[in-house]
């Protein structure tokens, strides 16, 4: 073109990114990625490979090891051999580490973008301005963590070998997401990049050759379904991490179910974008552009699902039209390109199908003119509005350039539109009322919540999801929790800490003295005390195996009423903290005030001598006035981002937790397990030891006089692993914890993956509940909240 | 913030189509709005925001070789190529104005192939003294004359001597005055102030052209801004400018997004397109271009012209001439191979 021409026309002109330097680099390796394990590059044992393409042209960018389980085994035998001299070199030596990756990663920046943009798709000014940033931040942040883990995280230790599986979205950013802090930790890891993208992972691990890594240390195992479920089920693997499907990841809950396999699951969503009528709507235009047209809406929390107040809509459809006209769908490595190819044909196909239907379903679609390139995977930026709840569009994820909408007339409609969903991942909030902002933010069930902005991302804030989104936190503090564990958990006992008395069934001797009025226990649901729905009892015994009293057989109805109870007690999770003390304060005062009697009941259903049940009584109080005092101790966080911004580390309740209490503690494991829970705002429905079962039923008298609100507690006695499944199986449970059998605990883990509901169970191992430790350490509390992080950009 | 539409306001009939575009399409002079503080009074500009996707402009979008040399000559064409110093006289004038007539070597504009668009900078600004100097010196060139008035740069003078200024001003054959507005009737929100201000001021021009300085970093925030530009556009503007190259902070690129911003609402609103110049501090062809990119991203290619959109810079003419030398030579020029203007 003559520049006299473009004067006049003022094109913007290609401006392509040159693929040389990255093309050299596979072809220096015959465009084939092997394994890297052990410190060496591994031809997969099965001898096979498969091609990964451009998805921008279709070319051949390399064949890729097809790894099994044999990789697999050797990587973590390797992995597992590296362990203890990557622990024995400590958090400095660590940090070192850590410290040249994220040196290293800067140094090679350009090759790391292009390769990316090369493989994946993406637009090289996102790999080179977001993805390769945000991975050097996340290695120099938790090269940090290395440094002060001894003295940050006293108390626990790394576990082990990690197995993690990420996905095509941000291959080199999810790499270091999850590599970073299992290493820092002091884990050795085994990854396996998707089968679409494993060339920014290879060059990753050339990388840990380069600056000396110690072998084994971090290892690559490449392939695609057949590896990734063989690391799953290995045996070695302490704790596994995945970010991906939904599917995949219940896929996984259930083949880790009672292995006592550490878990954390990043999964799917469809997050809300929330726009009020005071918003800055070219700010807000901006903020999409950013949320859904972000590396062509393949974000697991892209913001997808835009939720526009009334009586701004059409103004603002129409801006985001006029803005979508200048979104410039292109090549790849064109620097000037907002929207690259799609990482595989599968995706297209798939997205082409979603929209077809979501205009079937009375969405009004629209694109805007211009041609896509001729080859390649491509699709427009699309934006239908109309789209109702109840259409398949609001409520599956697209992942792509989709940005479907909806309108709402109030702020409190506004949380239930944003909150009708299974997943939970992120939502975007925009308002220039700091008062709307910070009271829509808490009430939105995700684990993120940008406030005016979107997909903004750091090392030191955590990242995560509720619902089906997933569990467990990757960033901050938070994150670094997930590749840890208490030393306490070691220490747990395969034999019963605690013993239950062990007696056979005595007779009933008829007699000539008048029988004791009869006091009937009841279930305790909604602050009453009912009947069992049932109309079946249980004998109680006490330890010598007299029937002392007769205990409501609670069944599957009795838990749904228990947990509709729970989930109306709303009030609970959003009163203060400081109004939960002091009822919690109050059970301890009205428990005390009863002392003899519970000491005289511990004492004739344990066989404790009175002195002993006195002392477990006193260690009961001294426990409720420890979650008392916790209550509003326990808090958040301000994260330092390096962006102008506050972004607050709330500790949210989890909501209604579901608690199997251990058979064997009696009072003790009731209020050991039931305190913390309730301290942070959770409702509970306690299925309480059975042979105990009337300390708990006593207990709802001593909860009746303690202000405690009706629903935060209930108890339904019964058969604790009967109940236990309906509880595992309810969908409007959030949370689960269990303490029972092995067999218990692998079947609550595994119903639980239909709704991803958060587990914590005992593997059939047993806790010293006298022990502060094992009865009452942080990580009560830690499963008793969700950590949510709002992002809250400032400066006027 | 609410909206009224206007039934009336059409698009812009085009007429009077120069043959050569960087003239510029014909601009219907904004005769301005009823003061209406609805249009206004409820925008919220949110800063973060803004200064995100400012930061963007530069890197989502780039231009390069024969569409960067483009670009420049472009940005050439709408310098307002500027002297207001206390030492100017008629000899630095003259000799900024024969820069402003040729302000390329002839030699590098044959070797783009641009000879014969005859290209200029879009106009010469001083101040008033120099005016004469100025409108004398480019005779024949149809290069107007800009001068900065009303009592720049800090305003703070009576507004019977800012009417007499910009009259004595358009006596003296300035076709274009830069005025500054009262930056403290936006600080106490005194908006109908402004507007009559603004207003006797573009009934002082007569049919000389407006541009409003709104001395955005003496304006505290975002939000003001865009009220300023809606008030200034609302009382009769022709241009909505940012800077006076006094203030401590002139123009950036996130004020420049708020003010074009409004000029699009405004446009969209009235159909009557405001121009815009960005002045002060942007001296280097990479800053030129990103304020095209801007323009054209939130404006669209229409407002890349003179008629439309200025530049009030001194250095940025070198560093694009040096720019485009090295497109010519593939060598990196020097400052010393340009004609001083």
């Amino acid at each position: 073109m003559e520049v006299r021409d473009l004067f006049e026309t003022l094109e913007y002109g290609p401006a392509p990114e040159s693929p040389d330097e990255a093309n050299r680099w596979l072809q220096e390796r015959d465009n084939t990625l092997n394994h890297f394990i052990g410190g060496d590059w591994v031809v997969p044992g099965s001898g096979e490979y498969f091609a990964s393409h451009n998805p921008a042209n279709g070319d051949l960018l390399a064949m890729v090891a097809d790894g099994d389980g044999s990789d697999v085994n050797r990587a973590v035998a390797a992995a597992a051999d590296a362990l203890e001299g990557w622990v024995a070199i400590g958090g400095h030596g660590r940090a070192r580490f850590l410290y040249a990756m994220a040196r290293h990663i800067q140094k090679n920046s350009r090759l790391f973008t292009v390769l990316e943009s090369l493989d994946n798709g993406k637009p090289v000014r996102e790999s080179r301005d977001i993805d390769i940033p945000l991975v050097a931040r996340h290695f120099y942040h938790h090269a940090g963590w290395a440094q002060v883990m001894q003295q940050e995280l006293p108390g626990y230790r790394p576990i082990g070998v990690v197995g993690q599986i990420i996905p095509w979205n941000f291959p080199l950013l999810m790499l270091a997401w999850k590599v970073a802090p299992a290493l820092a930790m002091g884990n050795t890891v085994v990854l396996k990049p998707a089968e679409y993208t494993s060339a920014t992972a290879a060059l990753f691990a050339q990388m840990c050759h380069d600056i000396g890594l110690p072998r084994g240390v971090f290892n690559l195992v490449l392939g695609d379904q057949k590896a990734g479920e063989a690391l799953t089920q290995h045996q070695e693997v302490g704790k596994l991490a995945f970010t991906g499907s939904t599917e995949v990841g219940r896929i996984l809950r259930r083949a880790t179910a009672g292995t006592g396999k550490k878990l954390t699951l990043e999964l799917g969503g469809k997050s809300a974008f929330i726009v009020f009528e005071d918003s800055d709507l070219d700010s807000v235009v901006e903020g999409l552009v950013d949320a859904i047209w972000f590396n062509q809406g393949q974000v697991c929390c892209a913001g997808s699902r835009l939720l526009v107040q009334e009586s701004i809509a059409e103004r603002l459809y129409k801006k985001i039209r006029r803005r979508m006209s200048l979104l410039v769908v292109g090549d790849p490595l064109d620097k000037s390109i907002d929207i690259g190819a799609l990482v595989d044909p599968v995706q297209l196909e798939n997205i082409k199908k979603l929209v077809n239907q979501g205009v079937e379903e009375g969405g009004k679609l629209w694109q805007p003119a211009g041609e896509l390139p001729a080859r390649g995977c491509y699709y427009p930026p699309t934006l239908i509005t109309d789209v109702q709840p109840s259409a398949t569009l609001a409520q599956e994820e697209i992942f792509g350039p989709v940005l479907v909408s909806m309108t709402f007339r109030t702020p409190a409609e506004a949380v239930e539109l944003a909150n009708n969903s299974r997943y939970g991942l992120a939502a975007s909030v925009w308002t220039e009322n700091v008062n709307l902002a910070l009271d829509v933010a808490p009430k939105i069930k995700a684990g993120t919540v940008w406030v005016n902005c979107s997909n903004v991302f750091d090392a030191a804030s955590g990242f995560g999801g509720y619902r089906e989104s997933g569990f467990g936190r990757e960033g901050g503090k938070e994150g670094l929790l997930e590749y840890v564990k208490p030393f306490w958990e070691s220490r747990l006992s395969k034999e019963p800490v605690h013993r239950l008395p062990r007696f056979t069934p005595a007779e009933v001797m008829p007699g000539h003295e008048a029988p004791e009025i009869d006091r009937t226990a009841k279930l305790y649901i909604g602050g009453r005390q009912v009947r069992p729905d049932g109309g079946y009892s249980n004998a109680a015994f006490d330890s010598t195996g007299k029937v002392i009293a007769e205990i409501p057989a609670g069944n599957r109805k009795d838990i749904r009423n228990a947990v509709e109870s729970a989930r109306a007690a709303s009030g609970w999770s959003s009163t203060t903290a400081h109004n939960r003390a002091q009822v919690l304060y109050y059970i301890a005062e009205n428990l005390s005030a009863r002392a003899t009697e519970f000491q005289h009941r511990i004492s004739l259903l344990s066989g404790k001598e009175e002195a002993l049940a006195r002392s477990e009584l006193d260690l009961c109080i001294r426990r409720i006035y420890h979650y008392a005092a916790m209550s509003d101790k326990y808090d958040g966080q301000v994260h330092a981002t390096p962006l102008r911004n506050v972004t607050l580390a709330m500790k949210e309740p989890v909501g209604v937790i579901g608690i199997v209490a251990p058979e064997e503690a009696g009072l003790l494991g009731f209020v050991s397990t039931v305190m913390p829970a309730i301290c942070m705002g959770n409702r509970v429905v306690v299925v309480p030891s059975q042979h105990y079962a009337l300390l708990a039923t006593d207990f709802y008298q001593v909860l009746d006089t303690s202000d405690l609100p009706g629903g935060v507690v209930n108890i339904v006695t019964g058969d604790q692993d009967v109940l236990a499944e309906v509880l595992a199986k309810h969908y409007d449970i959030e949370g689960l914890w269990y303490w029972g059998s092995r067999n218990g605990s692998r079947m609550v883990e595994m119903e639980a993956a239909a709704t991803m509901k958060r587990t914590w169970v005992n593997y059939g191992l047993f806790h010293d509940w006298e022990d502060d430790e094992q009865g009452q350490s942080a990580s009560f509390l830690r499963h008793a909240t969700e950590i949510k992080n709002i992002w809250i950009p400032y400066g006027e | 913030m609410t909206h009224i539409i206007l039934g009336t306001m059409s698009e812009t009939p085009q007429t009077n189509v120069h043959s050569i575009s960087v003239a510029g399409r014909h601009v219907e002079r904004n005769p301005g709005l009823e003061f209406e503080p609805g249009l206004f009074a409820g925008i919220r500009v949110n800063r973060s925001a803004v200064e995100r996707r400012a930061a963007t402009i530069g890197t989502r979008r780039t231009v390069k070789k024969e569409y960067q040399a483009a670009w420049l000559l472009r940005a050439l064409s709408c310098i307002d190529l500027t002297t207001l110093a206390g030492d100017d006289t008629p000899g630095r004038v003259r000799r900024l104005c024969q820069k402003a007539i040729r302000p390329v070597r002839r030699d590098i504009l044959d070797a783009l192939g641009v000879a014969d668009l005859n290209l200029s900078t879009a106009a010469v600004c001083v101040y008033h003294n120099l005016i004469e100097t100025a409108v004398g010196e480019l005779k024949g060139s149809g290069i107007p004359v800009a001068a900065v008035s009303t009592g720049f740069p800090a305003g703070q003078i009576p507004v019977s001597l800012k009417l007499a200024q910009i009259a004595a001003s358009v006596a003296a054959g300035a076709t274009e005055i830069d005025i500054v507005i009262s930056r403290s009737k936006v600080l106490t929100a005194d908006w109908k102030g402004l507007y009559e201000e603004v207003k006797s001021f573009r009934k002082a021009c007569g049919e000389a052209h407006l541009k409003t300085i709104l001395a955005t970093g003496e304006l505290a925030t975002l939000s003001n801004v865009a009220r300023a530009s809606w008030v200034c556009m609302m009382a009769g503007a022709d241009f909505i400018k940012t800077s006076t190259g006094k203030e401590s902070v002139n123009a950036t690129l996130p004020y420049s997004m708020v003010m074009v911003r409004a000029i699009r609402d405004y446009h969209d609103l009235t159909g009557y397109r405001i121009g815009y110049k960005p002045a002060g501090g942007i001296s280097t062809a990479k800053d030129a271009l990103n304020y095209l990119i801007l323009m054209k991203e939130e404006l669209g290619n229409r407002w890349i012209s003179p008629n439309l959109f200025r530049f009030g810079a001194s250095s940025l003419l070198g560093d694009i001439e040096r720019q485009l030398e090295h497109h010519v030579t593939g060598s990196y020029s020097a400052q010393y191979r340009h004609p001083n203007g």
